[in-house]
């Protein structure tokens, strides 16, 4: 890993000096050894900070929003399931391809201080959907996912619902609305939230019970349906270690079994399970036949 | 702060019989904003109304509630109440008491709890709404028929007479449809062709009427008054220009094997036809599946003897887009395929007919010249028997057949029958029914005349099996009359076969977003009132695509479909639904979702410098064609920041709505 960061930063340094970019958004060193932090650089000077490597787990789609409307373009480093978040921006006109030089970076799985990270764990494949240039290694190409991405889904619903509302309930309760899963999801790039937006209703209001503060998770997750990549970052922010790419992976799931597989992020078709219809489907009533089993 | 007044219905006995109309009206007094309110026996009726505009004086109303019956019944109706009196005709919300409450309860303590949370709901989107302006739209002066059949060609005609143009799309190569396959019709046994024929050429003549045959729409966007179709009209081969529809072409073709469509596939025809000697247009057609030039290049016959020089193997399909005010569909129907019934054997015997088939046997330009031949071995059939009922009145989910009757089979096995017995009157002639319906002016007399004066053996009973016996049919049924089986050993078996919307029109109805039912025929706007309307405005229904039909109810029907489309073209703009989305545009993100679900293509992007509290920049916004939206909020709740909202049916109205019910 160390090899392909040199390369990289070599790389951006030209790209910096030959007017290509204006500005390289990679990753510096944190306060914890385990922690990197998502940085901007705009000078040869500055990239002496740039780092790539085992810690690099943020995805740095969403930064990139911040920059689309600065002179020039912008050299960013992704990884390969970055790129399906970049690329489900550039489908939903957020962002602007040409603006951006994308650097897609080999990845052999990240980790935290606890280890290997979730999405690595299930790690959705080597492709870079775009790029302008790659940069890897033999090493960096081989499959490493060591579980069925569904595996925590299909516990789940092996539960009964009473369980499953348990194990909700409990999960949530430790939420402490912090946003940093909204703050943090590539999928999450509305505007305006519907809760920070006081004429939606739901934003500056008194709850009447915890259970409405809990659906704050299940709301966000109707709004990324059909868009969210399973990047995962979600959970890795959280502070309160609450799995919530779990309520993702259900939907995608669920997506994927009624209306055949699709991945957000990829390929260049325009519909979506979501937001699309066709004859095959499925009938509204197969919520309640499913529900029931 | 609005005044809000509240007149509950009684409508008769139909919500007063189970719900406590007074105690719904003394119970809305007790709620915020109302200032107003009473009840009365008929609040539709001229003193109803009249007691409403008389309130909206007195108390200064700003806005009313009726708690009545569905808002598909009188909004309209209360609306013009309302603007009559000085009130924006939006300002009026309706509780439905009585279709989604009196109705289907019993219990009159139950319906009047119920009532009165409708209602307090009603109230609770009144406070709500604001004012809303109808917009106008101007009206395309032309029509667009889907579908070249008797019910097309009429409804073309009486569009044209009253001197607007009309568009007949058409499918197949004539127009023409399932009348010209007929041979007679009931109940006066005059000729179909005799009878069709001079529309067809009438059509054809007239100026403001342009058939356009072989062709399919294929796409139609648009709104009532402002339809825009896009039609593709499949290559001929045969330039329409040229061709004098002399048909030596279609003696000298050397490929014989295409199946003759307008024989029923009795007999082959060549690869260049002509479907009929009436057909219109007069042109042949090259069918590419069978045409040796077109598939081997060698041969080039047709273009060798025809002098015209019509021919032209290279023609390519021709889109034609056009546009419209009202459309009418037309689509008609087909036999149901009936070779999965395998107890009337007929895959595996020739001699076991559909009725088109029959007709087609019977008829003087058939397959057998008119003279009724058995298609096995060509001899006159001594016995035959007729089996009503062959694919209709099926149980529901009965994959084998229709639930519905196909309401012409009785008729035309009786006119069957009869032509039979009249001219070989040496042919017994059985018919299994279950019941024989004929509620038609003419129609019992007709059939008392098969059975009692042209000795017609009347069975009833169904028929549990036809076997193929030593050139027999043996055909084994019962006889519930005398409570025996039968057993008849027939030359041919006639299948009065149930018929089915074309298969076309389930892609049409999509198009139009015109609402079918399970059975693929077109739902009308109302079942009795407006029968000849499809929900989706501008768009009307003609003949058997809204349910089977014989031939005077269609014309009747095409007619009717005519004058609607005549009241719409002849108004020079057309009053717009308010009611539509709307983008706000400081939260909107152009992610193009509401693009995607938007059935009618309303919202296109715009790069638009939006400013707000901290906010100057060019973004991609969403924006709604007024004229094109329907309102149906299919945007609203696909949009992810809530940008998207629809007038009169804002997220914030539907919200008080449930937490009035909830609360």
């Amino acid at each position: 890993m160390q090899e392909i960061a040199k390369r990289i930063q070599n790389r951006a340094l030209e790209l910096l000096a030959d007017g290509t970019v204006s500005r390289v958004l990679g990753w510096e060193k944190g306060e914890t050894q385990a922690d990197w932090t998502p940085a901007l650089f705009e000078s040869a000077e500055e990239m002496k900070d740039f780092v790539y490597g085992e810690y690099a787990g943020a995805n740095l789609s969403k930064y990139c929003l911040k920059l689309k409307r600065l002179e020039g373009r912008t050299l960013v480093v992704l990884k390969p399931c970055d790129t399906l978040s970049f690329h489900q921006l550039t489908k939903e006109h957020r962002l602007d391809r040409e603006k951006f030089y994308i650097i897609g970076a080999g990845c052999k799985g990240m980790k935290d201080e606890a280890g290997t990270l979730l999405k690595c764990n299930a790690c959705k494949g080597k492709e870079f959907v775009v790029y302008d240039e790659i940069i890897d290694d033999e090493e960096s190409r081989k499959p490493s996912a060591v579980m069925d991405r569904m595996d925590g889904v299909s516990d789940l619903e092996k539960m009964t619902a009473q369980q499953r509302y348990d194990f909700w309930r409990g999960e949530l309760s430790r939420c402490i609305r912090c946003n940093a899963c909204r703050n943090v999801c590539p999928a999450c790039t509305c505007e305006k939230c519907v809760f920070d937006n006081p004429a939606s209703g739901a934003a500056s209001k008194a709850p009447v019970t915890d259970f409405e503060e809990n659906m704050f998770h299940i709301i966000r997750a109707y709004h990324v349906a059909g868009r969210c990549t399973d990047c995962g970052e979600c959970s890795r922010v959280c502070p309160q270690h609450i799995p919530l790419h779990l309520l993702n992976r259900k939907f995608i799931k669920d997506m994927n079994e009624l209306y055949g597989d699709y991945q957000a992020g990829e390929g260049d078709d325009e519909r979506t399970p979501m937001t699309s219809y066709t004859k095959e489907d499925a009938e509204p009533g197969i919520v309640k036949e499913r529900g029931n089993a | 702060m609005q005044k809000i007044g509240v007149f509950v219905c009684w409508c008769g006995s139909n919500i007063a019989a189970t719900v406590d109309v007074e105690a719904v009206a003394e119970a809305m007094k007790k709620e915020p904003g109302v200032v107003f309110s009473a009840n009365y026996q008929y609040m539709c009726s001229a003193a109803g109304q009249k007691m409403i505009q008389d309130a909206i004086h007195e108390h200064g109303l700003t806005g009313i509630v009726v708690c009545s019956c569905s808002p598909r019944m009188h909004e309209a109706t209360f609306r013009k109440t309302a603007e009559a009196a000085g009130l924006n005709p939006y300002m009026v919300e309706i509780a439905n008491i009585r279709e989604q409450c009196s109705w289907i309860h019993k219990d009159k303590d139950m319906g009047t709890a119920k009532a009165i949370v409708l209602a307090k709901a009603a109230v609770a989107k009144l406070r709500n709404d604001t004012p809303l302006q109808a917009g106008t739209s101007a009206v395309t002066k032309r029509c667009l028929v889907i579908g070249g059949g008797i019910a097309g060609i009429q409804t073309a005609l009486d569009v044209a007479d009253a001197g607007y143009e009309v568009d007949i799309v058409e499918q197949r190569p004539t127009i023409g449809g399932r009348m010209a396959q007929l041979d007679k019709t009931f109940p006066t046994l005059d000729c179909a062709a005799c009878i069709l024929t001079p529309k067809m050429v009438e059509a054809s003549q007239n100026e403001k009427i342009n058939i356009i045959s072989y062709a399919n729409v294929e796409k139609v966007s648009g709104f009532v008054g402002n339809f825009k179709a896009t039609i593709r009209k499949k290559a001929r081969y045969v330039d329409e220009t040229k061709c004098t529809g002399c048909s030596l072409c279609t003696t000298k073709c050397p490929s014989r094997k295409g199946k003759d469509e307008f024989n029923m596939n009795l007999n082959t025809r060549g690869a260049i036809y002509i479907p009929f000697a009436q057909a219109i247009p007069n042109v042949a057609v090259i069918d590419p599946e069978q045409c040796i030039k077109l598939k081997t290049g060698k041969c080039g016959l047709c273009e060798k003897v025809c002098s015209a020089g019509a021919i032209n193997y290279k023609q390519q399909d021709e889109v034609i887009e056009r546009e419209y005010g009202a459309i009418v569909v037309a689509t008609g129907f087909r036999p149901m395929d009936v070779s999965a019934l395998n107890e009337f054997a007929y895959l595996d015997s020739p001699d076991v007919v559909t009725s088109l088939e029959f007709e087609r046997l019977m008829n003087a330009a058939g397959p057998t010249k008119g003279t009724l031949l058995r298609p096995s071995d060509g001899k006159h059939p001594k016995t035959i028997v007729f089996i009503q009922c062959v694919g209709s009145r099926c149980e529901e989910n009965n994959r084998r057949g229709k639930p519905y009757c196909s309401k012409i089979c009785c008729m035309y096995t009786a006119k069957h029958a009869m032509l039979v017995r009249e001219k070989y009157p040496d042919t017994d002639v059985h018919v299994f029914y279950i019941d024989v319906r004929t509620p038609g002016k003419n129609f019992d007399e007709f059939y008392r005349r098969a059975a009692e004066q042209y000795g017609v053996d009347y069975i009833k009973g169904m028929v549990g099996k036809v076997a193929p016996e030593n050139g027999k049919l043996m055909v084994q049924g019962s006889d519930l009359i005398e409570n025996k089986q039968v057993k008849i050993a027939a030359d041919m078996v006639v299948l009065a076969t149930a018929i089915e919307p074309d298969p076309t029109a389930r892609a049409i109805g999509t198009m139009l977003t015109a609402s079918m039912d399970t059975n693929d025929f077109f739902t009308e706007a109302h079942p009795k009132l407006r029968p000849v309307e499809s929900p989706t405005a501008g768009v009307f229904l003609s003949g058997v695509a809204q349910g089977p039909k014989d031939i005077p109810e269609t014309v009747a029907q095409a007619g009717a479909a005519a004058a609607k489309v005549i009241g719409l073209l002849a108004k020079d703009h057309l009053v717009t639904n308010p009611c539509v989305a709307q983008t706000n545009e400081l939260m909107c993100n152009g992610c193009s979702q509401c693009e995607k679900v938007c059935p009618y293509g309303a919202i296109t992007y715009i790069d638009k410098e939006v400013r707000g509290p901290g906010v100057r920049e060019v973004r991609r916004i969403a924006q709604v064609n007024p004229a094109v939206c329907q309102g149906c909020g299919a945007c609203t709740v696909t949009c992810p920041s809530g940008a998207m909202d629809l007038k009169g049916f804002s997220n914030q109205q539907i919200m008080a709505e449930v937490d009035a019910i909830c609360r």
